[in-house]
């Protein structure tokens, strides 16, 4: 019986799903999009360390410092980093004086203690980064309509998030004659649908000068913004990866150790003739 | 149970006979899983799996029960907590992706373990039971990894539990009554992250208590083996202790080491980008996919694409995802070949592989969007799933011609290390054919 109903489903099951397999597609024009987009190019990232594997390697506290810079003077126009607190600045090896000059340089919305009214206060260094907008609508609203992201998780939310935030903002270039792009946006081949509403935000090199004497061109700004986003994105990295080195260590030891007493203890069984 | 050449507790202490009477918590112990528990000698390090699916229980269990002291179960803050706990708590970016990767983990060990039991023919007498009662721990624990993933209120967890919810209004009639009553609302909002949070942390100890049940159910007739022949006598046995608590603690030791280099070295590659964007009802992701481990059931929900017997496809891709995994409940009684392991029957080895590469297949079609070749890959994928459980098996049951069976576990053993058994060792307790499977 069971297997007389199971026959019988396992038909009705199989019949269909070869019903469908059967049916003729639609024809299906190819996605314009998807032959003009471009996959991020790789660079080899200082924290990743050795052969850019992610096992070893640390953040390098001056480009942190100069990533921080860019996002500074250029990407703070349009992008918060609200889950980074001022405090948090100290992994980018800045002093406390120094973090609490940086928060006081940013306005914090706040209540008037007297009329209860709402206003605005000198940052703390425990305080969040603030948000550029108050709201999506008026993010909107001055952005001609688009919305840009809060940057605190993007490398950590797009796939291979550090090459594209390098890839994106190096990569805007003229359209191929084929493509027309909407007026507003520009055209950009690692956005996923080409046409990016942010404006090329390097403009030139030289755009920003870096104190510690590092040559400031584009690539180097994109490689070093990307660098302080995926610190912004990931504050326990280098926590993670030497926590990592040492438990893959002690866990290999303690495996190795395991190993032998293994063979240890089925020595009699596995040699001789087995016995009664 | 046990065989009757166990060995038995012993007390040696004056605590240990003061127990001994109170609460013989040594002596189960020592039966369950110390020396008086005869085990087949000649478990492979397939049989490891087991072990290391409890320990990866136990894992989710500790992480998740710290996770739950700072997470926060408010659609407003859910996802502002989960961060939280990355940047802020001690350890918490730790304690977050081990239970992450843990959970892609768990079922890694736990699809290992089935197809394990399925080559060996585990599910066959006398084990019917023991292998229902992992059926529903792995039922139980899709609900729960399911529910877990919606706790961090990403788009993916957002967008996912508003499809999988979604399957439930393909129930003619009073589905959209249930969709409703099950969400608490129309869609996925604060009330169903509550009721998320508050039976993701009850199910795990449902498992805990089917997974006691299971073990029980596997020491009645104790483990199956290699060979799938019973154990004859006492030279087809060695204790547990210390044979196999060596053996499962070296491999405890492999698992763990692999589990840390994920943990601590890819933590994300097993997870979806997106969930790293705060839940947003109001924006679709492009491509919606569940986690790696149930892409396979997901590509049988995605296969139906045409109406058919006047059903519509949607509810057809909710009956068949539901009868893929209900339909392991019958292997018992669909697969009635006396022989237990696929070692023994050549016919049913080549579709057991065959079986194999079909999921693998499945969940790559799982993961793609619905376009050619894919979704007719997918359907052929899941038609052969299909015709495997219900037509195929039981149909090589009746005409394969199985190999020879060895006539013991030692036998066996002494094949491989090429040696002649000693005269008299083999066979001499009882019959040498398996039981048939009616
Ligand atoms: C003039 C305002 C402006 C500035 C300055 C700006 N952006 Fe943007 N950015 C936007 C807007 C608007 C979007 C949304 C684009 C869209 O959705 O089409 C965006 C989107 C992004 C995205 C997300 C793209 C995606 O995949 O969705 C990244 C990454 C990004 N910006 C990085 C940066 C970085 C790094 C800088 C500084 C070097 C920067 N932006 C400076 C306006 C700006
Ligand atoms: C069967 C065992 C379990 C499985 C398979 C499981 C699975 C999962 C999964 C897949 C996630 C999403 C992970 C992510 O992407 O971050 C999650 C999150 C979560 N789980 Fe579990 N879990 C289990 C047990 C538990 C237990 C016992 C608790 C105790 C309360 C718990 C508490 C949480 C919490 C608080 C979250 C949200 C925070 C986070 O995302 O890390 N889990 N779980």
């Amino acid at each position: 019986m069971v297997r007389l109903g199971a026959l019988g489903v396992g038909l009705v099951f199989v019949l269909a799903l070869l019903w469908g397999a059967v049916q003729p597609r639609d024809a299906v024009t190819p996605d314009p999009v998807r032959a003009l987009h471009l996959a991020p190019t790789e660079i080899e990232w200082s924290y990743r360390g050795p052969g850019n594997l992610g096992i070893f390697g640390t953040f390098d506290r001056g480009q942190l410092q100069r990533g921080f810079q860019v996002y500074k003077e250029i990407c703070s126009a349009c992008h918060s980093i609200h889950r980074v607190a001022f405090r948090d600045l100290a992994a980018l090896g800045f002093s406390a004086p120094e973090i609490k000059a940086i928060a006081k340089g940013y306005d914090i919305p706040s209540i008037d203690e007297k009329t209860g009214e709402p206003t605005t206060r000198k940052g703390l260094p425990s305080d969040k980064f603030p948000l550029v907008y108050a709201n999506e609508i008026a993010a909107r609203a001055a952005q001609n309509g688009a919305l840009p992201p809060d940057l605190s998780l993007i490398t950590k939310a797009r796939e291979d998030g550090p090459n594209y935030v390098h890839s994106l903002i190096t990569g805007y270039r003229d359209a191929p004659a084929n493509w027309k792009v909407p007026d507003g946006l520009y055209y950009n081949p690692y956005f996923r649908s080409l046409n990016v509403a942010m404006p090329p935000p390097l403009a030139a090199d030289g755009q920003v000068t870096y104190a510690d004497g590092t040559k400031g061109t584009k690539d180097q700004y994109a490689r070093d913004v990307a660098t302080f986003l995926t610190w912004t994105a990931e504050p326990k990295l280098e926590a993670r990866k030497s926590t990592g080195v040492a438990a893959v260590l002690f866990l290999l030891i303690m495996t190795g150790l395991g190993y032998l007493s293994y063979k240890r203890v089925w020595a009699d069984i596995k040699r001789k003739p087995a016995s009664i | 149970m046990s065989f009757p050449w166990a060995k038995h507790y012993e007390p040696t202490t004056d605590f240990g006979r003061y127990m001994d009477s109170r609460l013989p918590l040594p002596r189960l112990v020592y039966g369950a899983l110390g020396a008086g528990y005869p085990t087949p000698k000649n478990l492979n390090y397939f049989y490891n799996f087991g072990v290391l699916a409890g320990v990866a229980l136990v894992i989710q269990i500790i992480t998740g029960v710290v996770l739950g002291m700072h997470y926060a179960a408010n659609t407003g803050i859910a996802f502002d907590s989960v961060e939280f706990i990355m940047r802020d708590v001690n350890n918490g970016w730790m304690l977050r992706y081990m239970h992450a990767v843990g959970a892609s983990f768990f079922f890694a060990v736990v699809y290992v373990h089935i197809f394990r039991g399925l080559y060996y023919g585990s599910y066959k007498p006398p084990r019917e039971v023991l292998w229902l009662l992992g059926l529903v721990i792995f039922l139980l624990m899709m609900a729960t990894a399911f529910m877990g993933y919606v706790l961090v209120w990403g788009q993916m967890s957002f967008w996912g539990a508003t499809v999988i919810t979604n399957l439930f209004s393909a129930v003619p009639i009073v589905g959209e009554a249930i969709h409703t009553w099950l969400l608490g609302g129309f869609s996925p909002d604060n009330a169903t992250l509550n009721r998320f949070f508050s039976l993701h942390y009850l199910l795990p100890f449902i498992i805990f208590g089917v997974i006691i049940l299971h073990v029980w159910a596997l020491h009645i007739p104790g483990s199956n083996n290699p060979t799938g022949v019973d154990v004859k006598g006492p030279q087809d046995t060695v204790p547990f202790h210390p044979y196999y608590t060596a053996k499962d603690f070296f491999g405890l030791g492999v698992y763990l080491t692999i589990f840390a280099i994920f943990v601590f070295f890819l933590p994300n590659a097993l997870g979806e980008v997106d969930n790293y964007i705060p839940a947003n009802p109001l924006s679709t992701p492009p491509h919606i996919v569940p986690e790696w481990y149930l892409l396979p059931f997901y590509a049988i929900l995605k296969a139906f694409t045409t109406n058919f017997l006047f059903i519509p496809a949607k509810l057809w891709g909710v009956l068949a995802m539901l009868s893929a995994i209900l339909l392991l409940f019958f292997l018992p009684w669909l697969d009635t070949s006396p022989v237990r392991s696929n070692s023994y029957r050549p016919l049913n080895r080549i579709f057991f592989w065959v079986l194999v590469a079909d999921c693998i297949l499945l969940g790559v079609c799982g993961g793609k969007l619905a376009e050619e070749p894919w979704v007719r890959i997918g359907q052929l994928a899941s038609a052969y799933y299909f015709a495997h459980f219900l037509i195929i098996i039981p149909l090589i049951a009746r005409f394969e011609k199985t190999l020879p069976l060895p006539n013991s576990i030692s036998e066996s053993v002494l094949a491989k290390y090429g040696r002649t058994p000693p005269p008299g060792s083999a066979g001499s307790f009882g019959g040498t054919m398996p039981q048939p499977a009616e």
